[in-house]
């Protein structure tokens, strides 16, 4: 665990790593004194001093902040430099895996694995991972469609979670007053979510960064307005109740087998979503949103419609929220507006974050990580949502690109072809 | 004629950036647009390439052989596709996109695929996403940086930054090639391999060329006319001599006190 990049004699660097430490333990104690040390009874009139408590915060901050400090110095000075013996077999083992990845037959075998851990997970888990195990695919789903917007497209939206919510209304709704069925809902919810994208992208369309963030957040927060306070349509903040669940014509399925049933069908939404997700990334489309997001002055300037393109990327988004969102009104039976609160956009955009920007398998993770990790966490009961910010402030201190950070695409070209193209330079004059 | 641009005026606000321009680039022609630095000669392309909508005046273009055509206040992309292309003073690729996806989005205007064809992979999406790789391929091999196809934009040498930006203006098929100061922070070499590349471009390609130069070197060498603008105003028109000769352009560079 020792470095020997950085020119400061170890021990020094330490001692400076423990002033620094101390002085920040010191002005937490200061900070957090009132709330620690003092208790106040209002009804006796009298005041305790907690003072060993101010002991366990000076304590616990100065090694918590050392430990950081020494992490994050690491971290500056690369990780070539601070490869101790444990890091050199992680990156070694690395190497072997990523080796092995590439020869067909272990990959074909990954592939399996994968596929049998998948099917044989609601067997093996149970109902309740399963059910966790199905609100986390459905993250996933929405977090691979705001990822077109933000990861590919670069437009900071904050109101995702509102077409989640026309999705799921649109199917409790159609099927409360004409039956419409689950499965027929799947495509109404995709083309409302779609085309409510669509139209709220036409007045932003001049919009960026910051002020379409307020924009799409005031949408989000008008959707919710609107469904809990039109009471006659959507039966305002009293929810709508008894919705079917997803079922097949004729076959009548006891609970655990409908979440099992749900978890599958979550399960192929994904595969789908994948599949789309990067057939557009990697065509015509995902450069125009990319180039788009890196520079839109040059991207106009190259021929690119970027009214079409922004719209383009907005409805593609706002199609798999919608879709989502009717799964989930036919997962959990009962939505009303409390479902959909910008705290649901906000988790939305964390897992695009936190995932990586315009990464597929960064996306896929980062929302596995957000809605199992507070999940597995209940153990911690009042410390789970304090733990749970502490893992995402960690995160995004030492890996701020994301989780699994996008690489573009390498294009290969011939030989032969390099050599017609060739034709056309003039190898006289190379850069 | 190439491009007309006739009585062009930009006003922000109170300040009038660009003042009545008269300007003509004939077809195969080499013209520099020449002034201090403030003289609305950036802003003045910006107004040409729709990137801005003048406040008066008219910007006609004709590719060779077609009839010519208004494109004041017509939105830039759509003016790209017209057959104007243009790089920018301050380097502006795409730059976390590979060499050779820059490219490509240059080629974008002449692209016809849409979503459904990206998400389905028919026959003819997939051809033409080969054909794109090509024809960017053989634009970067064209401007000598093809054995950096695939590296981050970003991570090129300036001098190779400047050529991507060439190339990608290149592959929008332009007939009249727009460049914004394409010398500026070049060493003597980088500038007299851009001259090359810039005569080779108009001769091999029938490409019309519009530049803003400060590197008077290069502009002395390089163009056949040359327009010279203080304060929005055009002050002198002619070929490198006259400018050169001509006591208003001196004035304008040099300050009052010199005389010619």
């Amino acid at each position: 665990m020792s470095s020997q990049a950085t020119t400061q004699p170890q021990p020094r660097r330490y001692l400076a790593y423990a002033r620094r430490s101390l002085l920040v333990s010191i002005w937490f104690a200061i900070l957090t004194f009132p709330i620690i040390v003092i208790r106040a009874n209002t009804i006796t009139g009298t005041i305790t001093w907690r003072w060993h408590n101010i002991g366990w915060i000076v304590g616990g901050t100065f090694v918590g902040s050392w430990i950081w400090r020494y992490f994050l110095e690491r971290k500056r000075a690369g990780a070539a430099a601070t490869m101790g013996p444990l890091r050199q077999r992680l990156a070694a083992s690395r190497a072997i895996v990523a080796q092995a990845v590439r020869r067909p037959a272990v990959a074909r075998g990954g592939i399996a694995a994968l596929l049998l851990l998948v099917v044989a997970f609601p067997f093996v888990g149970g109902m309740y991972q399963t059910n966790i195990m199905t609100t986390a695919l459905l993250y996933v789903v929405l977090g691979l469609g705001l990822n077109i917007i933000i990861g590919l497209g670069g437009m900071l939206h904050i109101g995702y979670i509102a077409f989640y919510a026309l999705g799921a209304y649109s199917y409790a709704l159609l099927n409360f007053h004409f039956g419409l069925n689950f499965w027929l809902a799947l495509p109404v919810g995709a083309l409302v979510g779609g085309l409510f994208s669509l139209a709220i992208g036409i007045p932003v369309l001049r919009l960026r960064g910051d002020y379409l963030a307020i924009v799409t957040l005031a949408f989000a927060e008008i959707t919710r307005l609107v469904l809990e306070n039109w009471s006659s349509l959507t039966f305002g903040t009293a929810g709508i109740r008894n919705i079917p669940r997803p079922a097949i014509a004729g076959i009548r399925l006891t609970l655990p087998q409908t979440t099992t049933f749900v978890y599958f069908i979550m399960i192929l939404m994904v595969a789908l979503t994948i599949f789309v997700v990067n057939r557009l990334e990697n065509s015509r489309i995902g450069r125009q949103f990319v180039a788009m997001k890196e520079d839109f002055i040059a991207c106009q300037a190259m021929g690119v419609n970027i009214a079409r393109t922004k719209l383009a990327a907005l409805g593609l988004g706002g199609m798999w929220a919608g879709l989502a969102g009717v799964v989930f009104a036919a997962r959990t039976t009962f939505i009303n507006p409390a479902s959909f609160t910008v705290w649901e956009s906000i988790i939305v955009l964390c897992t695009v974050v936190l995932g990586g920007m315009g990464s597929i398998p960064g996306v896929i993770t980062g929302a596995l990580v957000l809605i199992l990790v507070p999940e597995y966490l209940r153990a911690f009961a009042q410390f789970r949502m304090l733990l749970f910010g502490a893992v995402l402030v960690t995160m995004m201190v030492f890996r701020p690109g994301g989780l699994i950070q996008k690489r573009r695409r390498a294009y290969t070209i011939s030989a032969q072809e390099k050599q017609v193209a060739g034709e056309i330079g003039d190898p006289g004059i190379q850069g | 004629m190439v491009l007309d641009v006739r009585g062009l005026t930009m006003d922000f606000g109170g300040l009038r950036a660009v003042d009545h321009v008269d300007l003509q680039v004939n077809e195969g022609e080499i013209v520099a647009l020449i002034g201090p630095n403030g003289a609305g000669k950036t802003t003045f392309f910006n107004c040409v390439t729709g990137m801005y909508v003048p406040t008066a005046g008219t910007v006609t273009i004709a590719r060779p052989g077609t009839d010519a055509r208004q494109i004041t206040r017509m939105r830039p992309h759509l003016i790209t596709a017209q057959g104007l292309a243009r790089t920018f003073q301050n380097i502006r690729l795409f730059s976390e996109m590979t060499v050779l996806e820059n490219v490509m989005i240059g080629r974008d205007c002449r692209l016809s695929a849409g979503i459904l064809g990206a998400i389905v992979r028919n026959r003819k999406t997939v051809a033409e996403e080969k054909q794109v790789v090509l024809d960017s391929y053989a634009m970067l091999e064209m401007v000598g940086i093809g054995r950096w196809a695939n590296e981050t934009a970003k991570n090129l040498p300036y001098g190779a930054q400047r050529r991507l930006e060439i190339a990608r203006a290149l592959a929008t098929e332009p007939f009249l090639l727009l460049l914004d100061e394409p010398a500026a922070g070049m060493n003597p070499q980088e500038t007299r391999d851009l001259v090359a590349l810039i005569r080779r471009l108009r001769t091999d390609h029938h490409l019309s060329i519009f530049l803003i130069e400060h590197d008077m070197s290069l502009v002395m060498t390089l163009s056949e006319r040359i327009y010279v603008m203080d304060y929005g105003k055009l002050i002198a028109v002619g070929d490198p001599g006259e400018v050169r000769r001509d006591p208003s352009v001196i004035k304008a560079y040099l300050g009052e006190d010199v005389s010619a």
